[in-house]
């Protein structure tokens, strides 16, 4: 399919077999009576099943910088938990070498606290030990440039600010297997640049990279390989420029 | 080959798999400093935006003291027993530490679900995070009771040293509490609203503002029952402990301790069972 099948020296870091994921909601109001979608397959006392993945399955291997688009709603960042493992699959599986770890931190981080104490947290949070969080620390500071502001409650942050600290404190270790969703978004083009760098740099010292985007320059310019998602289905899997074109087609033929 | 096959071949582990009680044990311990950390900086975060802040930690309780002290104390004329303000002040503050694990351990999971949904780390942090931020709340009030007593007129004793074995029981009931409530919330988030209720019942029935001896002196089955209610006996413990005229059987101590134990283990072990559930829609 992708013209890697046979080459066995490759090593294969995670492996999606068959996943199916099915949400169930507490719907609340009336459904719209035609959905085009086909994403709702029953409906049941204000219960609606969701049925996100429908068999999805593919290789990854060591040091590939993977691309996954679709439109909204397509699964992908369905996806991209379950290869975490936030969510758990309805049948089939998803292995790993090592536990995948999704770029984000955000959640784990207080308003009222300084920048210093939540680059503390956040690594915690991270499951860095105390000391490498200790050392850790300048290079985050930095790299969110936040040299001044660091001893300030975040909430007096810019949103550019929160965001610059999120992601340096995220993105500050060398992960194995690395999602990265919608991350690279945020900040001005300077750091926009400078994030991809951090995020190829991570790649390049043999970690492994999922890439949610929308931007389809920064998908261009990261992965080499790319996952098309589509309602829930994979319509390709192959070089990125491939698929680029074939979703290019797809989404101009609408 | 099937591509479970491949992955069992080159070692791949199962994402998101439960690990076996020792492993998640051992996890949660590996993450100790992100719990302490998690319960200190909410505590910091919470009174940040106080004037008085940390101080806040400490007029709580005092007031909630003076308040019921004053209106139960009222009301139960000559019933109220001997050392009243004590005994209140006493029971109030410890019952606080009860209240607050059994309250935030029930939204630990549920009131965390951005956390949850975000990042991978063994749930049990939560919950035990919640107590021991609870612990980190009483401590003020600790200091604040060693002041009171002795104003009361309960000098200090070298009695007042087993405080630390009782308050490490205490923890380990709390935290069994809350790792129970904190997955029964997952599965009925009504139950948020329901708690408020039981943590009142406790409240007026675990002898914080009466004297039990004396209000069911005529029924003594229902003194038998309080043989069986582990915060009133945590509570008398540390009268007893404190207060030189509150005497109460050691064997209680014993009673306590099964109490904590059973909660623990119990909790545990109910948290742990639906590990992969938490998060989920």
């Amino acid at each position: 399919m992708d013209g890697t099948e046979n080459v066995t020296d490759r090593v294969p870091v995670v492996i999606v077999d068959d996943l199916h994921v099915k949400y169930r909601v507490f719907a609340s109001g009336r459904a719209a009576r035609r959905t085009k979608t086909g994403l709702l397959s029953r409906t049941q006392g204000g219960v609606r099943y969701v049925h996100a993945l429908k068999g999805v399955s593919f290789t990854a291997y060591q040091n590939e910088s993977i691309g996954v688009i679709g439109a909204n709603g397509s699964g992908k960042s369905t996806l991209m938990r379950a290869i975490v493992g936030l969510t758990p699959p309805h049948s089939g599986a998803v292995f790993a070498s090592s536990r995948p770890n999704l770029l984000g931190v955000g959640a784990a981080l207080m308003p009222n606290l300084s920048g210093e104490s939540n680059i503390v947290l956040g690594g915690l949070a991270l499951g860095f030990p105390k000391k490498e969080i200790a050392g850790m620390r300048d290079g985050i500071v930095e790299f969110a440039e936040l040299q001044e502001f660091i001893d300030l409650p975040m909430r007096t942050y810019s949103s550019g600010m929160q965001a610059r600290l999120k992601f340096a404190i995220a993105a500050s270790k060398q992960h194995e297997i690395l999602i990265v969703d919608e991350a690279l978004s945020v900040g001005d083009k300077r750091f926009q640049k400078r994030s991809e760098a951090r995020i190829r740099e991570i790649r390049d010292a043999a970690g492994t990279i999922f890439l949610v985007s929308h931007s389809h320059q920064s998908i261009r310019d990261t992965c080499s390989r790319t996952l098309w998602l589509n309602k829930g289905e994979l319509m390709a899997d192959g070089p990125t420029e491939e698929v680029m074109a074939a979703y290019e087609a797809h989404r101009s033929a609408q | 080959m099937s591509l479970a096959d491949i992955a069992a071949q080159h070692g791949l582990h199962r994402v998101g798999a439960r690990p076996k009680l020792g492993k998640y044990l051992k996890q949660t311990w590996d993450r100790r400093d992100f719990i302490i950390a998690l319960a200190r900086y909410r505590l910091q975060s919470d009174l940040a935006n106080n004037r008085l802040g940390v101080l806040w930690l400490v007029l709580r309780p005092l007031l909630n003291a003076i308040v019921y002290g004053v209106i139960f104390g009222l009301l139960q004329g000559p019933n109220r027993g001997a050392d009243y303000p004590a005994v209140v002040v006493t029971g109030v503050f410890l019952f606080e530490y009860f209240s607050s694990s059994l309250s935030r351990g029930a939204k630990s999971v549920t009131g965390n679900r951005s956390l949850v949904q975000s990042l991978a780390f063994p749930r049990l942090t939560l919950p035990v995070a919640e107590v021991i931020e609870g612990f980190f709340s009483l401590l003020p009030s600790l200091a604040v009771l060693a002041v009171l007593l002795p104003i009361l007129g309960h000098w200090p004793t070298w009695s007042w040293l087993l405080m630390i074995p009782l308050l490490v029981i205490f923890t380990v009931f709390n935290a069994g509490v809350a790792m129970f409530v904190a997955r029964l919330t997952v599965h009925v988030q009504d139950l948020t609203q329901f708690l408020p209720f039981v943590t009142r019942i406790l409240f007026y029935t675990s002898g914080v503002l009466f004297n039990v001896d004396t209000i069911f002196k005529t029924y003594p089955w229902v003194l038998q029952l309080y043989d069986f209610h582990p915060v009133y006996q945590v509570l008398r413990i540390a009268r007893s402990v404190l207060m030189g005229n509150q005497v109460y059987d050691p064997m209680y101590w014993w009673y306590f301790s099964a109490w904590a134990l059973v909660a623990f283990v119990g909790g545990l072990l109910f948290f742990w069972v639906a590990e992969e559930r938490y998060g989920r829609d």
